[in-house]
This record gives structure tokens, sequence and C-alpha cells, in this order.
């Protein structure tokens, strides 16, 4: 797939993700204030301190949470009525690999997303088997899945996902529980997907290769732009 | 603690459907209650035996999961022996493990997402009457999935509450496993819904 340029940055033709005026409280605290967002970039990170809104924020994206006010359209489509169209477009990675493997082999926790999406037997097997061989697990195939390293785990993790073929992946602080070596490792799988990424992340060394950062504090974007600027911004205010 | 015990093999028991074995475990398992002399039994577990080679299930396999057990079939061997008839003591033991080998079999050669397949697919006459046989199948797959974790995770508090002195604390135990797995499940449920599932039947069912 190639991605046309803008300058620097890099876009998915047709992709967009759009945010109108999000609010979004948990009782009385406001934890989402008045968020507008475009994204039509292709690698976009969200870094910001802790409890500042980010992982509301990306909740947002395939529906997981519906926000109290305002609208978030993946493709056009509302997240409020399509959410089930928009899980498919849209697949999401976790921080704890452990909390997102649900089956009990790693090759049905492939297949599980698959199943779900109604597919038959065959292809099921076909691209499980793809998959397993793109990611280099073809050997824990039938493994348990409790018994995989923490690397293996998030690879199985962003196997089971990507199997689904999303045009958008967002993933929520994916590499928090590594070590550097599978740090490393998923950087690098980071870098080669085709499609959207959208990243949570403290990890402000993975964002070089980056179109654009977003800033976030006491649930606002307070500053959006490429890394080259939103970095020194973030670290200077977190000084 | 592991309940995914299938090895994967090309062999006749393993192409077997997964239904068909599930239903002669119960048979069998019937059957052998059902047999009252020991002598009976004694060619079952041969055949039994034969069974594991076709299957190609390494000896090594079927020791690990019998160790445990053989020290609870000794003891209930003791207790009949001495309250009651060493004949009886040999017969139950016989039964048992039978029983413990059958079911092995039948988990060495089918994978647990088939067997859970089938569960499903046997109760979905119940839909009817309000049981979700794909909600049922997912919180089977979930208890296999999430007991080893369960284990994991009670240990690892008890050795970071071993360095307080507190890993006889029952409530320095409980209070963080709970913590621990209420966080779990929350991304697990979020987890699950992420990857499109869905557990409404067919609009056919539900109207
Ligand atoms: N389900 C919930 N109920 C109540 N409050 C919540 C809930 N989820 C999040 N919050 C609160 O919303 C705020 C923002 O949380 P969020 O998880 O979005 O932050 P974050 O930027 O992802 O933080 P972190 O970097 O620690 O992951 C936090 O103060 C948190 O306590
Ligand atoms: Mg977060």
């Amino acid at each position: 797939m190639a991605f046309p340029t803008r300058g620097q940055t890099r876009y998915v033709a047709g992709a967009m993700i759009e945010l109108r005026d999000i609010h979004h409280r948990f009782g009385d605290r406001i934890i989402l204030d008045s968020v507008d967002l475009t994204i039509v970039e292709r690698r976009v990170a969200i870094i910001g301190s802790n409890g500042s809104g980010k992982s509301t924020l990306v909740r947002l994206l395939n529906g997981l949470l519906v926000p109290h006010r305002g609208t978030v359209r993946v493709d056009g489509m509302d997240t409020r009525g399509e959410a089930k169209a928009i899980r498919r477009k849209v697949g999401f990675v976790f921080q704890d690999p452990d909390a997102q493997i649900v089956m009990p082999l790693v090759d049905e926790d492939i297949a599980f997303g698959l199943k779900n999406l109604k597919l038959s037997k065959d292809e099921i097997a076909r691209k499980v088997e793809d998959v397993l061989s793109r990611y280099g697990l073809e050997h824990l195939r039938y493994q348990a899945t409790h018994t995989l390293s923490a690397g293996e785990k998030q690879l199985l993790a962003l196997s089971s996902v990507l199997v689904m073929e999303p045009d958008y992946v967002v993933f929520d602080e994916p590499m928090t529980l590594l070590d550097l070596r599978n740090k490393k490792m998923m950087a690098t799988v980071l870098a080669t997907l085709p499609q959207v990424a959208i990243v949570v992340t403290h990890d402000l060394d993975m964002l070089s290769g980056f179109d654009r950062v977003l800033v976030m504090d006491s649930g606002r974007i307070v500053m959006d732009g490429p890394p080259a600027t939103a970095i020194p911004h973030y670290v200077g205010m977190m000084s | 603690m592991t309940f995914a015990l299938y090895i994967a093999r090309d062999t006749p028991l393993h192409r077997i459907p997964p239904a068909a074995k599930l239903l002669a475990l119960v048979v069998a398992g019937i059957g052998v209650f059902l047999i009252p002399d020991p002598l009976w039994l004694l060619p079952l577990l041969a055949a039994i035996a034969v069974l594991f080679v076709v299957a190609q299930v390494p000896l090594g396999a079927t020791a690990r999961q019998l160790k445990p057990v053989a020290f609870l079939l000794v003891i209930i061997f003791l207790a009949h022996g001495a309250f009651t008839s060493w004949t009886l003591g040999v017969l139950v033991v016989l039964r048992f493990l039978l029983l413990l080998m059958m079911a092995l079999l039948v988990s060495f050669t089918t994978r647990v997402s088939d067997m859970i397949e089938t569960i499903e697919t046997v109760l979905r006459p119940l839909a009817n009457i309000g049981l979700n046989p794909a909600k049922v199948s997912l919180a089977l797959s979930l208890a296999l999935r999430f007991i080893p974790i369960l284990a994991e995770m009670t240990h690892e508090i008890r050795e970071a509450q071993r360095a307080r002195g507190l890993d006889r604390n029952i409530i320095a135990i409980a209070v963080p496993l709970l913590v621990r797995t209420l966080r779990l499940a929350n991304t697990l449920t979020e987890a699950i819904e992420a990857r499109g599932w869905d557990p409404d039947p067919p609009a056919r069912i539900r109207r």
C-alpha cells in the first residue's frame, strides 16, 4: 500500500475519524471537555499525564464508550448507532495482554474475532494460518495462551486484532508492560502496519516516525502538531 | 494446572467428531459404574491403553496428568481395604482410573474450542427457554482461560505478601486478588466487545 503525502505527513486515502464537540463525564467529574478532532494521518500518537483522559478519548473511537455530548464518526458512520460496523473497522489493542486474550489456545484466540464476523470455517482457518506465519507464531499455534511470555502475548493480542483486517488500529499503551527487546519488536511491527494507527503512549522515544502528536491535559487537547514541536511542549509542561 | 491438553496429531481418534467422543465418554463413564466385577474392568483398561497408543499420546504427558491423582487413588484403595474389602478397593480405584483415562483421551484428542462448540450446539434448543448458548460457551472458554491466570495471580500476591510476613493472612491475599480480578474482568469485557462479540441469537428466535 502506498501512502500519499502532504509535506512530511502521510495519509491513508479516504480514511477519516471525526470527533465533534465531545464532552464526557464520570459522575460529576469532567473527563473530556470540548474535544474537536479530525484524524486523517497514518500515525497519530496521544500523550499526556496520568488521568488526562487519553484512554477515555480512544475508547470513543470504536464505540466502546459513547460520549455524553458530541458525535464520533468513523468514515462517516456514527458510533452512536453503528457500533457493530465500526468495531469491524477499528481494532483495539490494550495495555495488559492477559486481559485481552480470550481463548485458552493461541489459534483459538486468533479465530475468536473471525467467528464473530461469522466467516466460514475454511476462511477462518486460512486467515489464522496467514497471520500466524506473518508474525512468526506458527510454532506457538497450539500452545496454552497463559504459558506465553509477555512479548508473545502482546504479539498474539495484536495478531488477533489484525486478523480481522481493520482499517484503523487503536493502541492504548501497548508496550508499557514489555521489556526493552519486546518494545523494539512491537515498535517494528507498528512501523510496518499498513493501517492507520492511533497510539496512546508514555514512551516518547517511539514517536519519531509519527505524523502527528496530540498532547492531552485535563480532558483537553492542549497541543497538536508534529513530534518535533509537540514533544518539547509536553516535556516543558511536565517540568 | 492446565486445561489445554490437546496434542495435535492426525490419528483416527482425532478425527472422530467431538460430539461422538463426548457421548462415548458419558456412556462409557456410566458403563464403568455399572460393571460390578474388577476382572471385567481390566480388559477395558487394556483397551483404553491401546487407544492411547493409537492416538499417539506421549507417555510423559499421560504420566504428568496421572501423577497428582495417583496419591488420591492410593488413599482410596487403602481406605477401602481397611474398612470394607480389598476387592472393593480394587474395583473403585479401577473405575476412577478408567474414567480419568477416558476423559484424558478425549482431552488429548479434542480441541477445547471444538468441545465447547459441541456443547453450544447441544444447548441450542434451550435458547427457547431463555438460555443463551453463545453466552454459555463463552463463559466456558473464559473459565478455562482464566483459572490458570487466577492461580498465577494468587501465587504472585502470596509471594509479595510473604515479603511482608502476610502470606497467611487471608484478607491480605483476598483483597488485592479481588481488585486485580475486577480490573482484569473490566478490560476483558471491553476486549471481547472490541472484537465484535455478539451474543444475541438470530432475530428469528428472539421474537
Ligand atoms: N469508569 C470510570 N469511572 C469513573 N472514573 C473514571 C472511569 N474511567 C476513567 N475515569 C477517570 O477519568 C480520568 C481519565 O481517565 P483515563 O483513563 O482516560 O486517563 P489516561 O489519560 O488514560 O491516564 P493513564 O495515563 O493513567 O492511563 C481519570 O481521572 C479516571 O479516574
Ligand atoms: Mg490510560
